[in-house]
């Protein structure tokens, strides 16, 4: 390793390290492309490493324009719901890679979750301005402030995998999230999948879905499958090949959970569609 | 030429039957293709039986390479896929009298008993038998056989593989 990248390495090492950075929005990540991880096995049959690829790109699922930003707000939960800290984190030019070492069987989920909450007000005529955490909104702004405007902004990038049984997930409960009702490690080419998603928890009716193929590269045309939720959130899909997969949905507008807030909620996950 | 000795089986199995209800059982013979490839290494091989709706009813044997350092052999089980979604997964291995190390080319013949682990007890109905083959650096290949079971009279059935299985021959004795 040159003392160049020795030095880069021992950088992002350290600031993964410092929890205590405020989490920022996912503004930095450009609308116009595509956010990912991709792992390099989705369905292991011991236990043991895998790595996992983020990047910013133009093709699914090709290293071509920016590394993921990874800070504090990679989690890799093991199927007991522990934390599994990422090894070898190194960003590059173009992509940004690290290893976990998965030690159990069932499900890991690996997400990037980039939460935060804006709010702006009015004080005897000054304009106040507060950013941080659900956790510590009611006690930094007033509920009943003038003019009070709060933006929610909530992007979660993830991908699973699964070593011997796939075992039950289980969402945060904030933002916008993927409630598997197939798993995402049991999907196959010709049948049919339900995803549910939920916005907090409950379910996100009438959200639309985005599915595309990876290997944009090698077509003409991005396919990209549009599906709609029913009342109860749910979309079903026939994968028609199998393969890596993008999926992304975003909700913005009015919260129903929280007043006078604006969100903007996103989800994207990279899913394997295995051979029949 | 093949009638007269089907006949001659299923008269020496109904003798059988009349001095024990409970021997009857399934022969699978797996006969597996010489490739002549310079890195050729003996396919992993998992033969079961499932009911129509792809319940596994029982794993017959499962050949990988169960030698290998720290279980490594472990895990690459996952490539027969199918064995893998259907029921590998939900198992630990290794597993007495399932598990084994992989054989080399040529026929196997493998002999189950009814009411005998792993074999077991099949409820009467109809099932497939599957054999799944997978090879580092080569390829996979999957062959289903259609049986009914209890059978009446001994029966045998056998089907032909392309690539990795040359063929599998099963044989129900009532």
């Amino acid at each position: 390793m040159s003392l160049k990248n020795a030095l880069r390495h021992r950088l992002v090492r350290l600031s993964l390290s410092l929890a205590v950075l405020p989490a920022t929005l996912s503004a930095p990540l450009a609308h116009a492309h595509e956010a990912w991880l991709l792992p390099s096995s989705t369905v292991l049959s011991s236990t043991g490493y895998v790595t996992i690829d983020g990047a910013v790109s133009n093709d699914l699922f090709f290293f071509n324009y920016r590394p993921m930003m990874v800070r504090d707000n990679l989690v890799i939960s093991a199927p007991d719901g522990s934390t599994v800290q990422p090894e070898n984190l190194l960003q590059g030019q173009l992509r940004t890679v690290f290893d976990a070492n998965l030690q159990a069987a069932g499900t890991y989920r690996i997400a990037l979750v980039n939460a935060s909450l804006m709010a702006s007000w009015k004080e005897n005529g000054e304009t106040k301005r507060w950013r941080g955490s659900h956790e510590d909104l009611a006690a930094s702004v007033p509920a009943n402030a003038e003019e009070l405007v709060i933006r929610e902004g909530n992007s979660r990038i993830e991908t699973f995998i699964t070593v011997g049984r796939p075992s039950e997930l289980k969402p945060s409960g904030r933002g916008l999230e993927l409630l598997p009702v197939t798993h995402p490690n049991d999907l196959y080419a010709g049948d049919p999948a339900t995803l549910a998603f939920v916005i907090d928890g409950k379910p996100a009716a009438n959200i639309e879905v985005e599915i595309m193929a990876g290997g944009t590269r090698y077509r003409d045309q991005l396919e990209k499958q549009k599906l709609v939720t029913d009342a109860q959130g749910r979309i079903t899909h026939t994968w028609p090949a199998p393969g890596m997969y993008y999926l992304k949905t975003t909700v913005d507008g009015q919260s129903d959970t929280m007043q006078n807030t604006e969100r903007r909620l996103s989800y994207v996950a990279t899913l394997e569609v295995l051979a029949q | 030429m093949h009638k007269p000795l089907i006949m001659a089986a299923a008269l020496a199995f109904g003798t059988g039957l009349a001095t024990s209800a409970t021997a009857g059982g399934i022969d699978v013979e797996i006969e597996l293709p010489r490739i002549d490839v310079s890195d050729y290494r003996r396919p992993y091989v998992a033969a079961w039986i499932e009911r129509p709706d792809n319940s596994v009813a029982a794993n017959l044997a499962v050949w990988y390479d169960v030698k290998m350092r720290n279980g490594e052999g472990a895990k690459w089980l996952k490539d027969m896929r199918l064995w893998w979604r259907r029921s590998g997964r939900e198992l630990e291995v290794p597993i007495d009298g399932i598990t084994s190390a992989t054989r080399h080319p040529g026929k196997h013949t493998l002999s189950f008993t009814t009411g005998q682990e792993p074999l077991g007890t099949l409820a009467a109905g109809d099932y497939r038998l599957v054999v799944e083959a997978s090879r580092e650096h080569g390829g996979r290949e999957v062959i289903t056989l259609p049986l009914t079971w209890p059978p009446t009279v001994a029966t045998r059935t056998e089907a032909h593989g392309e690539h990795e299985i040359t063929s599998v021959v099963v044989q129900l004795k009532p």
